[in-house]
């Protein structure tokens, strides 16, 4: 298991490498510079602020200082916010949006097991037929219109949550967006758990335990549930991936002050530092929840461990 | 085995004509109203929806017309759902059949790309890129969100590919002096046919939602074009004084990813023999 986990942890290293190589050269390929706006600078101020920041020199150079100051912990400074420096920027706006990110995590998986396996018990019962149709229509609802529209229900007319924005220490706050976040993902754990529960259910050793006098309930806590969790865990490395786009949504519709605004904003800017700085933290982020999923896995089922990564 | 196969027929049925109703009210509902996308009516301005004025469902702030911009918009994600699952079909199924047909080293390589990006927020990819380069721009948005949709294809493709490879009829192709090119564009291409048409139906809505995604975060189309996500986006922000500016928008979005999910899962149910 030791072997595995360092096995997987050194693969993510080249990854990460190519993935913030290309977006090095992707985001100078891009016309405009980030000096280079609409309020334009004259022209001696912007050379030497390109000069400053080393905008001036090759760009292969450039690179290369940006990896060593990277080795060194340091991401840059900010160009379009010039009082912060990218690392502040991402301290002030991630635990905001890792909140968001593991409330609607617990809570879809909470809910999305929950109802899995309420309808995995009764196939064709109220539940189940009550799963196929959320299923099928959070297919049909994006983030961004569920957002708007809780928003609209639950804030406008009934006034019962804020609409948006953000306080911290007000969990109130966190209701609408974390629900929001929330909902695909609980139709897809759901649909997975109560497939593979119900495919489990159908295992011998489920017979033969029922079959040895133990209780339904027993059955399905001691012997049914856990192998019947294994692909619901397999899943959570795309889930992953989809919390981390989904929250750019979902900070965007409720106006949250997490860090996912710096994206579009820093792209639009050519804030060159910060894109790379957020593509740095999304990009590990989503590789190490990939990991962890893999991880979990591996642990409930050692097949897993043994094949080459 | 009977019901299940002629209720999933019966959704099939139902689908396609709610999306048949949809693309014809997107090529023709426009004509019905005398007014256009992007005319600006100062005399109705924020009209709430009503059969009795001109302006059925309502005019926004600039006081356009509402079921005209819907529709175009209706229009415009079909277009560049469609056209963008063509990227990723032609790219899933040149990837997936080459890497399933070669096989060896280069399956191996071919497949451990796929599982890479698999593993990455690619979609933020598409952002900086659509950020970067393709404000407004169609070709960037079209290839960009294509290039996103190809990678479960490109799996399905390859197994697909890997299963027809040991098949008789392949060998009898093989035998009477096909070349390999020969027989992967006669004998294994047809074949897939059906499994793509049922992936690529399915890939459609998916495109719309990411259109739509970046065009909600104003980088997709430009104004005074609009598309669906646009729309949504502009209404959820007069959402308390004007609701129907979101709710119109938003009703006609969900009908049409309902119509294509529901459409891919009956022809699944018909063509696919994987999915049974």
């Amino acid at each position: 298991m030791f072997g595995y986990t360092l096995r997987r942890l050194v693969g993510i290293a080249p990854v990460l490498l190519i993935l913030l190589t290309v977006s090095f050269f992707v985001v100078r390929l891009a016309p405009g510079g980030p000096f280079a706006s609409a309020r334009a600078l004259p022209a001696r101020t912007r050379a030497e602020l390109e000069r400053l920041y080393g905008l001036d020199r090759p760009l292969g150079v450039q690179y290369l200082d940006y990896l060593d100051a990277l080795a060194h912990g340091n991401l840059g400074p900010s160009y379009s916010m010039r009082d912060d420096t990218v690392a502040e920027l991402i301290g002030a706006g991630l635990p905001v949006s890792a909140t968001l990110g593991v409330a609607a995590l617990l809570l879809g998986v909470a809910f999305g097991v929950a109802f899995g396996v309420g309808a995995a018990l009764h196939p064709g019962a109220v539940l189940d037929r009550l799963l196929k149709l959320f299923a099928a229509l959070t297919l049909a609802l994006p983030s961004f219109v569920t957002g708007p529209l809780l928003a609209l229900a639950f804030g406008l007319w009934l006034h019962w949550l804020p609409v948006a924005g953000w306080q911290p220490d007000a969990p109130r706050f966190l209701v609408l967006p974390a629900v929001t976040l929330a909902l695909p993902l609980a139709a897809s754990v759901a649909r997975l758990m109560r497939a593979s529960l119900l495919e489990v259910l159908q295992a011998s050793y489920v017979r033969t335990a029922r079959a040895r006098g133990l209780g339904r309930a027993r059955v399905l806590w001691h012997h049914a549930l856990r192998p019947a969790l294994v692909p619901v865990v397999s899943y959570l490395g795309p889930a992953a991936t989809y919390l981390v786009t989904g929250s750019l949504v979902v900070e965007t519709v409720f106006e949250l002050p997490g860090t996912g605004r710096y994206l579009v904003q820093g792209a639009i800017d050519r804030d060159y530092t910060l894109v790379m700085g957020m593509v740095l933290v999304y990009g590990l982020l989503t590789l190490l929840a990939n990991l962890a999923a893999d991880l979990v896995h591996a642990w409930l089922d050692p097949r897993v461990r043994h094949e080459s990564p | 085995m009977s019901r299940p196969e002629r209720r999933g027929r019966g959704g099939l049925r139902g689908a396609a004509l709610l999306l048949g109703v949809l693309v014809l009210l997107s090529l023709f509902g426009p004509r019905a109203s005398p007014y256009s996308y992007s005319a600006l009516d100062w005399r109705h301005l924020a009209v709430p929806p009503g059969f009795a004025g001109e302006h059925w469902l309502g005019t926004d702030s600039l006081g356009r017309d509402l079921y005209v911009r819907t529709l175009y918009g209706l229009r415009l994600s079909l277009l560049i759902g469609v056209l963008a699952s063509g990227v990723s079909v032609l790219i899933g199924v040149a990837w997936g059949a080459a890497a399933g047909w070669v096989g060896g080293r280069l399956d191996a390589w071919m497949m451990r790309v796929v599982d890479v990006l698999y593993a990455l927020p690619y979609l933020f990819i598409v952002l900086i890129l659509a950020a970067l380069f393709g404000r407004g721009n169609l070709a960037v948005l079209l290839v960009g969100i294509g290039a996103v949709g190809w990678l479960t294809l490109a799996r399905v493709v390859r197994a697909q590919t890997l299963s027809l490879k040991r098949r008789e009829f392949i060998e009898a192709a093989r035998a009477t002096g096909l070349s390999g090119a020969q027989v992967l564009w006669r004998h294994v291409l047809p074949n897939l046919a059906g499994t793509v048409v049922v992936y690529a139906t399915l890939l459609v809505p998916q495109m719309i939602v990411y259109e739509s995604f970046l065009s909600f975060l104003g980088l997709g189309v430009e104004p005074p074009r609009a598309s669906l996500g646009s729309l949504i986006n502009a209404g959820a922000r007069q959402m308390l004084s004007a609701p129907w500016l979101l709710l119109v928008p938003a009703t006609v979005l969900v009908l049409l990813l309902l119509a294509f999910n529901l459409l891919g899962d009956g022809l699944r149910d018909v063509l696919d023999p994987t999915g049974r």
